[in-house]
This record gives structure tokens, C-alpha cells and sequence, in this order.
């Protein structure tokens, strides 16, 4: 009994001591399911030799996580709560990152549709397509919401299924039961499991999707690594990784396009398909 | 079946990230049990042998317990070690300790109700004589507890198993941070998510192959019990 609790209290103080140097950063599934985090993130800590520690989840989510203190920067895509969440003293310099677009995926060669308008007032009128709803408060499920009242509609009915779940769960179910749904391009582009989705609508410009990182207010939470992490924001909005980000690609196809600077040259032309509206 | 063939291959071309993968799952998973155990076994054995007020309720808390939803505890832990809570000045959210608690909170009523269980026909056998002997309450339950130790080794590997294949408490507390907190569980739902089937089917293997390595173990023991038990 003894050598059981000796081993169990050694093995307790071997996990606490962990490496200090490293900052935590409630973020987005879209940016981490892409892949991007895996490709910027070992480049900030081999230049600062400080460790990142994403927490990927919703950006409702995160941004909770980040309302209680338990990370030091939020980078989310959802432009009004991120301002709810400066102005209410919870984040401080709230910087514009990097930007793609939403697209509609649905099933290739069901339907053809003139515009988002047209797509969107169809699947509300004639519950002929069903439609998969992340229902989750992310940014995603935000500016979906926001889309359905930007042409007064309100969805509701058997065709419009709101299942309380990732951009991946959502992918996953539209392509088993041919369903369309909204997706950010990185998530889209980087999925698996394409099946017979593609796009079926792009490059409207109120489907932009800009991304902000912030840091967490010291003020309020003291215990935040308000120093490493404005490095962190200082590093990401700089020409070096915005280069990086710009430079980032899932079979091919560019996923974010920087725009911390826009008036810099740092030879990243944006594709056509990303509409650029600031 | 194509599926299932790639996802062989890619288990059997595991890389060292999938190692350490595997590693803290099981790290996390075994320091849990041994947690769990250490408090549930004494206090399991007791509620078999002494009858006290609340007995009654305590077991039948205990077990209900066992169908404790992992989602529930992973959320009783954060809002206990978020920053905003009462614990949350040791920072050790979304760390490998966190996890730690989190299944050794949900495994424990398992442990305990099982112990029990084990106990209770052993104290039947041997109250008389140990009463007639006069032992210490501590020496008591260090009888029983010998005496049902296949019976307890199975309600450990119980909890083990619970705790190993559990994803709703782990992915909460621990935030899945790839190289940190990332476990087979969350590895599964993450590339699911990512729409990558074969890899966490792969992944799914592996934890299958673990969790029938674990059944094999308990079925040896327990044979093994019942053998040493008639000779005995």
C-alpha cells in the first residue's frame, strides 16, 4: 500500500513539472482541422522557443474559455463577438490575421443555383433540400444565422437539421445524407470525406470570414502570459509568418489569405475565389 | 472493407506522434485506476462489511454513480480547475493531470460498487471466525480485501476500461492539445472530424486490441482465481 501511494504521488509530481515557456491559445476547429497550427505554430516556437497549446473548439467556446482565464489569446472568426469581447475589457489589441470565405457545399449535380439568395430562399420555400445547421453558437453557426436574416428568412421545419456539432460532423452528415450545409473554405478544403459534396455556391461577398486573434486582458485575469502572448501577436501579424500563412496549402489550393498588412508586399496573391472586401 | 485494410496498414506504419499518443492515454488511464483503486477498495470493503447510518443511501449512490455520463464529470472538473473556479489558482487545466482527476472521479463509483460486490460473500464466510479472533478493523479488511484480490483485479480493469475508452471527460479538461493532452479517444474524434475515417478507424483498432488485451487478462485471472480457490 505504501509503494502503491509512493509511485502514484511520483507519478503526480513527474506531470506537474512541466516545460513553463508556452502559452495557450483558445481557438477555432476551422483553423486547427485545416492543419495550418501544425505547420505555423513549430515555426513561432523555433524563432521564440516558446510553446503553443491550442485548445480547439467553437468560437463561442472559445471564447468563454478565454472570458475565464484559461488561455492567453483568442483567435476566433467571429468580428461581432470578438468586439463584444474587447469592449466589455475582457481582450485587449484586437489585430486583424488572415481571411478565406464561406462556401455553400451540397450534393454535386442535384440542383444548380443562380445566387446565395436564390440557393437560400429555395432550401426555406420548397423543403425539397435538407440543410445541416452546425446549432453549436461557433463562428460558423454565427454568421449562418446571420446569412438566413441578411435576406429575412427563418428557418425552421423538417429540412433544416441543426445537430449541435463541429464543421466536421456537419461535413460528415451532409455527405451521407446529401444535405447541404455552410462550411469555411479551410475546413472544406482539408476535408476527407468529400463523398459526393462540392460547392455549390461561392464568392459572394457577405460570405467573407475574417479571423482576429486578441490577447486576454491582464487586468482582468493577472495570471495571464500577457508578455509571451503579445509576442505571439506581435510574431503572427508579422511579414515573416504572414508569408507562412499565405504560403500554407491542402492539396494545392491556398486556405487563408493574410491581411494583417494589407498594404505590405509580401508576395501572397489572394485566388480570385476569395472574395477581399476591407 | 477497403477502409478496414488501409486501416491496418496505417497502424501497422504507427509513427512515434501515434506512440506518444498511445503512451498518455494509457499514462493517464492506468494513474486513474491506481487513484481510484487506492480509495475505492478500503472504502468498498467497508461498506460490505460494516453496517452504519447511511449505509443504505451510500450504496445505492454509489451505484448509480456508474452510469455517471464522462461529458458530466469532464464539465464538474473544468468549472472546479477553470481559472474562474475554486481551484483554479494551480492552473492545471488542460494539462495530463487534469485528465487524471477527471477519470479517477468517474471510475471511482465503478471500483467501489464492485468491490463490494466482491466482498460480500467473503465476509459472509469469514465474519464468525474473525470475529472470534478479535482482529483490528484495519486487519479485517486487509483479510478480505487478500482474500477477494481476483475478484478486485477484475473490478479494477473494469474501471480501467472505462477510463481508457472514455472520450466526453478528457477532451474537456484536456482541450486535446496535439503533443499535450492528446489521447487515442480524442485522436479518434478529432480525425472523424477531419473526415480522415481510415485514421481513426486505425485508432479505434488500437484501442480495441488494448481493450482485448485487458478482457484476456481478466479472464486468465479470474480462472486462474477459481482453480487456486477449490485447491485451496
Amino acid at each position: 500500500m505504501r509503494f502503491m501511494l509512493t509511485f502514484c504521488l511520483l507519478t503526480l509530481s513527474s506531470m506537474v513539472q512541466a516545460e513553463d515557456k508556452f502559452i495557450t491559445i483558445a481557438s477555432t476547429t476551422s483553423t486547427q482541422n485545416s492543419g495550418l497550427y501544425d505547420y505555423l505554430l513549430p515555426q513561432f516556437t523555433a524563432d521564440t522557443g516558446i510553446g503553443v497549446r491550442v485548445v480547439a473548439v467553437g468560437t463561442g467556446q472559445a471564447i468563454k474559455i478565454a472570458k475565464n482565464g484559461d488561455a492567453d489569446v483568442l483567435l476566433v472568426h467571429h468580428r461581432p463577438s470578438e468586439d463584444a469581447f474587447v469592449e466589455n475589457g475582457y481582450g485587449i489589441e484586437r489585430r486583424d490575421v488572415m481571411y478565406n470565405d464561406f462556401v455553400i457545399v451540397g450534393p454535386k449535380g442535384k440542383a444548380s443555383f443562380e445566387s446565395l439568395e436564390n440557393a437560400l430562399t429555395t432550401f426555406a420555400s420548397t423543403e425539397d433540400y435538407a440543410f445541416v445547421s452546425r446549432g453549436d453558437d461557433s463562428g460558423t453557426h454565427k454568421r449562418e444565422r446571420e446569412l438566413w436574416a441578411t435576406f429575412n428568412l427563418s428557418p425552421q421545419g423538417k429540412w433544416y437539421r441543426e445537430i449541435g456539432a463541429g464543421m466536421g460532423a456537419a461535413l460528415n452528415m451532409s455527405a451521407s445524407i446529401d444535405a447541404y450545409t455552410m462550411s469555411d473554405r479551410g475546413t472544406w478544403l482539408s476535408f476527407g470525406n468529400k463523398g459526393q459534396l462540392g460547392i455549390i455556391i461561392q464568392g459572394d461577398d457577405i460570405l467573407f470570414n475574417p479571423y482576429g486573434i486578441i490577447l486576454v486582458n491582464p487586468e482582468k485575469h493577472p495570471h495571464v502570459k500577457i508578455s509571451m502572448a503579445r509576442q505571439f501577436s506581435d510574431w503572427i501579424v508579422s511579414d515573416k509568418a504572414q508569408s507562412i500563412i499565405g504560403a500554407f496549402s491542402v492539396n494545392g489550393m491556398q486556405l487563408f489569405c493574410p491581411n494583417a498588412n494589407p498594404e505590405d508586399n509580401i508576395n501572397v496573391v489572394c485566388p480570385s475565389s476569395i472574395p477581399r472586401t476591407d | 472493407m477497403s477502409i478496414l485494410g488501409e486501416a491496418i496498414d496505417l497502424v501497422l506504419s504507427a509513427d512515434a506522434e501515434l506512440g506518444g499518443i498511445v503512451g498518455l492515454s494509457l499514462r493517464v488511464s492506468l494513474t486513474a485506476t491506481l487513484i481510484a483503486s487506492i480509495l475505492a477498495i478500503p472504502l468498498g470493503a467497508a461498506l460490505a462489511v460494516w453496517n452504519f447510518r447511511f449505509r443504505q443511501v451510500l450504496i445505492v449512490i454509489s451505484t448509480s454513480l456508474m452510469a455517471l455520463p464522462p461529458v458530466v464529470v469532464g464539465l464538474m472538473i473544468y468549472l472546479l480547475l477553470s481559472r474562474a473556479g475554486p481551484l483554479g489558482s494551480y492552473g492545471i487545466l488542460f494539462t495530463p493531470m487534469a485528465m487524471i482527476i477527471a477519470q479517477s472521479v468517474l471510475i471511482f463509483p465503478i471500483v467501489l460498487a464492485l468491490t463490494r460486490e466482491a466482498i460480500l460473500p467473503i465476509n459472509r464466510d469469514y465474519k464468525n471466525l474473525l470475529d472470534a479472533l478479535n482482529v483490528t478493523p484495519v486487519q479485517r479488511l486487509k483479510t478480505l480485501i487478500w482474500d477477494a484480490r481476483f475478484a478486485i483485479v477484475t473490478a479494477l480493469l473494469a474501471g480501467f476500461g472505462r477510463a481508457l475508452a472514455e472520450v466526453g471527460a478528457v477532451i474537456i479538461v484536456g482541450g486535446n492539445i496535439a503533443g499535450f493532452t492528446r489521447v487515442m479517444t480524442t485522436t479518434i474524434a478529432l480525425e472523424t472530424s477531419k473526415g480522415n475515417l481510415q485514421l481513426a478507424l486505425a485508432l479505434g483498432i488500437i484501442l480495441l486490441s488494448i481493450a482485448f488485451a485487458i478482457n484476456i487478462l481478466i479472464h486468465w485471472i479470474s480462472s486462474f482465481g477459481r482453480k487456486y480457490q477449490v485447491t485451496r
